[in-house]
């Protein structure tokens, strides 16, 4: 009785509890999730047929393939350069060292579709790099890859330094003392700390590629089953007023994404439940 | 005697352990080097270089077709409609983030997680669809298409399109930079502020806000880079219609296809430069909260 009556007041001694959670509901309601709804409210009024031909088509087929692989080769880029640069940052001095900090949050500052210019220009077959390679990785899916791994960077690299900060230095100490070389002391003390973090950098930078856009359709030469990602597929048929397909083509699309989303939580949960029981 | 001799045994003792504790605790300095140069090389090559190749592109005809690329009547519109934008977008959502935050971390209720994730929701949301829903509601043929065109309201190729398109991209961003701040900090200032006889708007301007003032910002910031930036939602729902409805980057867009190399990298150094600006915010905030 006692606690529940604590409860009741610690909740109402702060007021605004119907005023800003309805405010918080009603903007919630209105800028994303009616708006998004539609995407599926639309999808329901295709028949299943109609619906499975326009996700079927060879072409679009092609476009999944194309972003879903194109966004994992840039996530595995990050990861081992996003590593190594979190690393640096966190346990090295050197001269230089907070101007390269600051740099590695460009992809977020930085308009997507200024980096998309930049990129495509440098690595264009007479661009300031593309002209010391043999061949093509402008308008190819190297080109690609090069503009998601632009953007992921900072994913993996802002989530595993605050892990590697925290780090405490003990464990590493106890490791050193128990004989362990410098590379045993890594591989089996620190690397399974950063498991966790490396793996939600991943996901979020692969997310982001999955969906991103302007920073990739620059560099991409957007040819029909060759370098065309799914959302300029999206971006197609709404220039042909195919609004129909647009949405079927979203629908798989926002699927894949929640679905990570869940996979994300899952992988993250199951992590730090192994690490914790150990 | 035998005591000096006992503690220089120990000193030496432990001048041997510190020597390979270090030595194990601390990776060669081939490797440490190594490192460092792999990082400096990759973040060269896809951070450094495409920055320096943004502004000597802008300049490569010199000052004056640079001032004129920036000075055209397009850019100019691009530029105040790119501002408009952000003084609409900014303020809301940071009205939003402050809110809600509020709500989620102030009181205890039944879905407060379901709730944040869902404010998360848009940023796993691939920016075209996020244009593309706005069309599907507000379009010639979409929800609320008929009943617009009836009362003459343009939403979608028109300002308030783009405003809500953006709002939509940047909707968390406030919102996920206070939540957790707010959570780490806790109600019972705030609790002592009411029971001591101040207002709920009082205990917000003098109490809670002064605790979030950085986090706020950094928010912000972070809200108003993407506002600024953001180009597939935009692409979607503008219409692309000259001096009217392109914003910054949908005119570099247009530039860039026209193959006007050097004013689309003009106006995309003036977004460089913003860009730098908001990183240099941030690394400042970020300093300041560590003082405080």
């Amino acid at each position: 009785m006692e606690l529940t009556l604590k409860k009741r007041k610690k909740n109402t001694i702060i007021p605004g509890f119907t005023l800003t959670l309805g405010y918080t509901m009603l903007y919630l309601s209105i800028i994303v999730l009616l708006p998004l709804s539609m995407v599926f409210f639309n999808t329901l009024s295709m028949s299943w047929s109609e619906f499975w031909e326009t996700i079927a088509d060879p072409r679009a087929v092609a476009s999944y393939k194309l972003s879903f692989g194109t966004a994992l080769a840039a996530g595995i880029i990050n990861v081992i350069f996003g590593t190594i640069i979190a690393w640096v940052l966190v346990r090295y001095q050197f001269p230089g060292k907070r101007i390269v900090d600051g740099l590695v949050d460009l992809p977020f500052a930085l308009p997507t579709a200024v980096a998309g210019i930049a990129l495509a220009t440098l690595y264009s077959p007479n661009g300031w790099v593309g002209q010391f390679f043999d061949f093509k990785i402008a308008f190819t899916p190297l080109g690609i890859i090069i503009a998601l791994t632009f953007i992921g960077l900072p994913f993996v690299v802002r989530t595993v330094q605050p892990v590697l900060q925290n780090l405490s230095s003990e464990i590493e100490e106890a490791s050193a003392s128990l004989g362990a070389t410098r590379l045993q002391t890594f591989t089996k003390v620190i690397f399974p700390e950063l498991l966790p973090a490396i793996i939600t950098g991943f996901s979020l930078a692969f997310a982001r590629s999955l969906g991103e856009y302007g920073s990739v359709v620059f560099i991409a030469g957007n040819m029909p089953m060759k370098t065309e990602i799914t959302p300029l597929i999206i971006m197609t048929k709404l220039e042909q007023y195919d609004y129909v397909g647009a949405t079927a083509i979203a629908t798989v699309m926002l699927i894949t994404s929640f679905v990570l989303l869940l996979l994300i939580n899952i992988i993250q949960w199951y992590t730090n439940r192994k690490f914790n029981l150990k | 005697m035998t005591k000096p001799l006992e503690v220089e045994q120990e000193t030496s003792l432990k001048v041997g352990n510190v020597a390979t504790k270090s030595y194990a605790l601390q990776e060669s300095a081939l490797v440490k080097w190594s490192l460092i140069t792999i990082s400096l090389i990759f973040l060269a090559l896809f951070l450094i270089l495409p920055l320096v190749s943004i502004f000597v592109t802008a300049l490569e005809k010199g000052w004056a077709t640079y001032v004129a690329s920036i000075a055209d009547p397009d850019a100019l519109a691009a530029i105040k409609l790119t501002l408009t934008v952000v003084l609409i977008v900014v303020p809301l959502n940071a009205i939003f983030g402050i809110v809600a935050a509020w709500a989620i971390t102030k009181f205890s209720f039944k879905g407060k997680n379901v709730l944040i994730t869902l404010i998360d929701l848009p940023f796993a949301v691939s920016p075209v669809i996020a244009g593309l829903v706005f069309i599907l509601l507000f379009g010639a043929q979409g929800l609320f298409g008929e009943w617009l065109f009836q009362n003459d309201i343009k939403i979608v190729f028109a300002l308030p399109g783009i405003v809500i398109a953006t709002m939509f991209v940047t909707f968390p961003f406030v919102a996920r930079e206070l939540i957790p701040l707010m959570q780490m900090q806790g109600i019972t200032e705030e609790e002592a502020s009411i029971s001591l006889g101040a207002s709920g708007w009082k205990t917000f301007f003098f109490v809670t806000l002064p605790n979030i003032k950085w986090g706020l910002l950094y928010g912000l910031i972070l809200c108003n880079a993407r506002t600024i930036g953001e180009f597939g939602a935009v692409s979607v729902v503008s219409g692309h219609i000259r001096g009217m409805t392109n914003t910054m980057p949908l005119h570099i867009e247009i530039l860039y296809n026209e193959y006007q190399f050097t004013a689309a990298f003009a106006v995309a150094s003036l977004m460089s430069i913003l860009a730098i600006i908001t990183i240099i915010i941030k690394n400042i905030i970020e300093w300041k909260a560590k003082d405080v």
